[in-house]
């Protein structure tokens, strides 16, 4: 399988995350430019995390409307998996191509810790190498991950089983409702979350909980 | 508001720009007239106390700076080490102190920002940050708002540039109530074959300005910081600069893509006193004059005087001599990244610093004489009154258990959770130790088995009561904490903050660190890279603590055997290396003397260099070895604290039987230098334990086995056994109950 990295100015976990993909995959992912129009014929499509733009207007909106995120969206139509992670998550939530909201956390100050992720949903191409249920360790790092979606939506992703990480354990790190921590559209080929699974892959990370994630959408067997 | 050109030179403006009569009489003796208002303002740039070194330089000579692993020395941006495999370690530390007071947020974020800049215009792609921050009493009415401004400040720079922050101090003290201390340290990887510099060379060549406008921000910033402080400090916000983390990251990316198309000739970032400083710096550097105009300089406001323009501390802006022929290569780059590009100038032969704005010449002067002949003093200092030694004895006796608690739970030792999770510490991906343990751990990219560690120490109670034992105490702990990891200390980075010295009891303290300072250094092979001196954090007359901050960087060969803090096991031996036959003697100057009995009294410990050095490099083989399962150096608080955080950081337990007919304040919580705690995976009743002891006793190095790892409890000596649970709820409580949140 490939898979791209779309570059952004103010991105800054892109080399882990490129890192990740390239120990995982035993392939460098191609890169996309924040200008580029065209995405390469790739299996997977991931959206880093960091500060685009600086998040000086709400986080990631200024990155939803780059040429790149454009051919995202079509490349997403088209039934490609995308992931955004942290940065990346509010930047497909700004692009309209996952639901609700990311606020500032109610501690209103940025969190850096290790949290409880469950994985709310392993039926999906995301989870698929995690057990249903299963409790995994993961970092975050975020100023704004309060995840929020008004009550009709929130009735719709839960009922739709569009909630795929939840925060558990009492790790809830920044206010999100229900706990949740990482959803996918719902034709399921869009994923976004705001812990940083690509920071917990191997043994110089203290544990390798976030592997699955990607070996489940790269396709590599448990 | 508009700073004309052409004020009249008074009295009062010389004055008003920090510059004394007889440096006024030295200015119109180089200029051979009197200075323009914009030349004035390049030489108070230049002069004072912030740039110049001109109160510490003779001191500053005397630390040692050389060694086997030395690429560059001070002078540069940074300090250059050489790590091996054609990789180094490019780092320093710098303070920001005097505008993290006035506006603590922007204060703190262009601190790491300067520091970052530092660092990646040597080539250097940063990966490890530190900060080391001084507060006032907590009681203080600003303190809180202080601790919150710059811990927000420092994230809000570091995690939006995406540099993991590893390690660091927070301290509190009522001598930091008026001048709070914030020392941000940085730590790049480079190949040995791609470091740059700030030495221009070739003449003819374009000086080009890269990254962000000039503004009005900061202008007289440097100069602000080389004065005391009084109650009017508040009046000084608009010299304080505004960060901009964001174009920094670009900034970055493109120097990095630039440097790496062969372009650069030389570099320099803009810090302190901005386009004067790296113009200035550029130039003397490569024997050269430089000219530049400053109607090309990209500006963000209208009508900015030449003043102010010279002036500026804007941030994130670069100046560069690049090679002709790639000019249109580099401007394409910084385009992509959305950067300013402009050609202000040219190197020319004739080793002036001619400035142009507006077809008129607003500076003319000799540019070696500017950077080669601001004045140095040798300010008069007073060796420094020892205090008495204190009479432990006689202290009222307190259970031990208690104590601990309270020191646990207090504001000197308490849980700093609180500030490094809002720092992110995991960016990148190579952090294998983050803040809570003895020193901060990065892997180094791109190769298998190393690692670097980092730590920045100084205990400025001790300074203040022997500024020499504290200097070298500052240098030791240092060198302590990157060896408990298991790491090889190569070298150190100083921040030297201090009182007026043109008082001689001030003066007398830095003299005497800075002596302790480059003994210990000698001694332990760790030698200075880079560094920073920070005067006049005085305020009303009051002085801080003097706080002569090290930052240290260790390599360790193979990190899959690094040594943390965390009991590892159940019923491992305990083992004091280092210790003196009774464990621990030196109550003066403890954090139980002051937290358990309020007493600042006593002499500061002492520190036996050649000790210190054997037990280190001891420690260091045994971990080495594989034996090792657990290490922690022990520092504030002695032996008890240090027990609590390796039960604490593993939530296993372990009892120490405590020895008889010494006293157990002294033996728990006293202060002694060169000790370490380790555990150890062999059998005590073993042919290895003897053949360790034996080893021991022939280094000179005692090493009592003093207890066994296991439970859910620490037990120490006679006292009651303490959960762990109620050492964490002490220890983790205080800072945020402290803030409120």
């Amino acid at each position: 399988m490939k898979s791209a990295v779309v570059l952004l100015p103010g991105l800054n976990r892109d080399r882990d995350m490129i890192a990740a993909l390239t120990k995982i995959s035993g392939k460098a992912p191609v890169t996309v430019w924040e200008t580029d129009t065209e995405i390469p014929d790739v299996d997977l499509i991931v959206i880093p995390g960091g500060f685009s733009y600086g998040d000086y207007l709400r986080c990631g909106a200024i990155a939803a409307r780059m040429p790149a995120l454009r051919a995202v969206a079509e490349k997403a139509a088209k039934g490609v998996m995308v992931i955004g992670v942290c940065n990346g998550f509010q930047i497909l939530v700004e692009s309209g191509l996952l639901p609700g909201a990311l606020m500032r956390n109610t501690s209103l100050k940025f969190v850096c810790r290790e949290v409880k992720l469950q994985v709310a949903n392993a039926n999906t191409t995301f989870t698929r190498n995690y057990q249903p249920g299963q409790i995994i360790r993961c970092p975050v790092a975020h100023h704004d991950g309060n995840y929020f979606a008004d009550a009709e939506t929130l009735a719709r992703i839960e009922g739709n089983g569009q909630v795929v990480f939840r925060y558990a354990e009492g790790t809830n790190p920044n206010g999100s409702i229900n706990d949740i921590a990482g959803i996918v559209s719902d034709k399921g080929n869009v994923l976004g979350l705001m812990p940083h699974p690509e920071n917990l892959i191997e043994a110089a990370h203290g544990g390798s909980d976030g592997r699955a994630l990607f070996e489940s959408a790269l396709g590599i067997a448990a | 508001m508009t700073i004309s050109n052409t004020r009249q030179i008074t009295p009062e403006l010389i004055a008003s720009h920090g510059l004394k009569p007889d440096e006024y009489q030295r200015i119109l003796g180089l200029v051979g007239r009197e200075p323009t208002f914009t030349e004035l303002g390049i030489f108070s740039a230049m002069w004072n106390e912030h740039c110049s070194y001109k109160s510490s330089k003779k001191w500053l000579r005397t630390l040692p700076t050389k060694g086997d692993v030395v690429i560059q020395g001070p002078g540069e941006n940074a300090g250059v080490v050489d790590i091996g495999d054609g990789d180094c370690v490019v780092f320093k530390m710098e303070s920001h102190n005097h505008p993290s007071y006035i506006e603590p947020y922007q204060g703190a974020a262009t601190g790491v920002g300067g520091i970052l800049r530092d660092v990646f215009t040597m080539g250097a792609r940063p990966v490890a940050a530190m900060n080391a921050l001084r507060f006032g009493a907590p009681d203080h009415p600003k303190t809180k708002h202080l601790v919150a401004g710059v811990v927000s400040g420092v994230g809000g720079y570091g995690n939006s540039f995406g540099v993991p922050t590893v390690g660091g101090e927070v301290n509190f003290d009522p001598r930091y109530n008026g001048n709070i201390l914030v020392n941000a340290f940085a730590a790049g990887l480079a190949k040995t074959d791609g470091i740059f510099l700030s030495q221009a060379k070739g003449v003819g060549l374009p000086v080009v300005y890269l990254g962000a406008k000039t503004g009005r921000d900061g202008v007289g910033g440097a100069t602000m910081a080389s004065a005391e402080f009084d109650d009017k400090i508040d009046e000084k916000r608009p010299t304080v600069q505004v960060g901009d983390p964001f174009t920094e990251k670009c900034l970055l990316e493109a120097c990095l893509e630039l440097m790496a198309s062969g372009a650069v000739i030389a570099i320099q970032d803009m810090g302190a006193a901005g386009l004067t400083c790296s113009a200035v710096e550029m130039g003397a550097k490569g024997d050269l004059g430089i000219e530049l105009d400053l109607d090309k300089v990209p500006v963000r406001e209208e009508r900015m005087s030449a003043y102010e323009m010279m002036l500026s501390e804007s941030q994130e802006r670069m100046l560069m001599v690049l090679r002709p022929e790639k000019e249109a290569e580099a401007e394409a780059i910084f385009t992509k990244w959305g950067l300013d590009f402009a050609i202000v100038g040219k190197t020319t032969d004739d080793l002036r610093f001619r400035v142009l704005h507006q077809g008129e010449e607003v500076a003319n002067l000799p540019i070696k004489e500017l950077g080669d002949e601001a004045p140095e003093y040798d300010r008069p200092w007073v060796e420094p009154k020892k205090p008495a030694p204190i009479d432990a004895s006689a202290l009222p006796k307190v259970d031990v258990a208690d104590a601990l608690i309270t020191l646990l739970g207090g504001p000197d030792l308490s849980s700093r959770r609180w500030v490094w999770e809002q720092y992110d510490t995991m960016i990148q991906g190579n952090s294998l130790q983050r803040p809570g343990g003895d020193a901060g751990v990065v892997r180094v990219e791109g190769h298998a088995t190393k690692g670097l560690a980092f730590s920045s120490d100084v205990t400025p109670r001790y300074c203040e009561a022997d500024p020499y034992e504290g200097g070298k105490q500052a240098v030791a702990e240092c060198w302590r904490n990157l060896t408990a990891t298991g790491a090889l200390p190569l070298a150190a980075t100083d921040n030297l903050n201090f009182g007026n010295p043109e008082r001689p009891e001030i003066m007398g303290q830095f003299v005497k660190a800075i002596e302790g300072i480059g003994e210990a250094c000698r001694a332990l092979d760790f030698p200075i890279v880079s560094g920073n001196v920070s005067l006049y954090n005085e305020t009303n007359g009051q002085g801080i603590l003097p706080t002569p901050t090290i930052g240290g960087v260790g390599l360790l060969a193979d990190w899959s055997k690094m040594a943390r803090i965390g009991f590892a096991a159940e019923n491992e031996i305990i083992v004091l290396v280092g210790a003196p036959p009774s464990w621990g003697t030196h109550l003066g100057q403890s954090i139980f003397l002051r937290n358990v009995h309020g007493r600042a009294e006593g002499g500061a410990p002492p520190v036996d260099l050649a000790h210190e050095k054997r037990v280190g490099d001891h420690v260091r083989s045994l971990i080495a070895s594989g034996i090792v399962t657990a290490c922690h150096d022990l520092s504030d608080g002695g032996l008890a604290v240090a027990l609590a955080e390796m039960a604490m950081a593993s939530g296993i337990g372990a009892t120490i039987p405590g020895l008889i007919e010494a006293d157990p304040a002294a033996v728990f919580f006293g202060e002694d230098q060169g000790r370490y705690l380790l555990t150890l995976s062999i059998d005590p009743q073993g042919a290895e334990w003897e053949q360790l002891s034996a080893q021991q006793k022939k280094l000179g190095i005692f090493a009592p086995w003093i207890g066994t790892t296991g439970g859910r409890e620490l037990k120490l000596g006679e006292a009651r056994a303490i959960s762990i649970e109620e050492l964490t709820t002490a220890h983790e409580s205080w800072f945020p109950n402290f803030m409120g949140t």
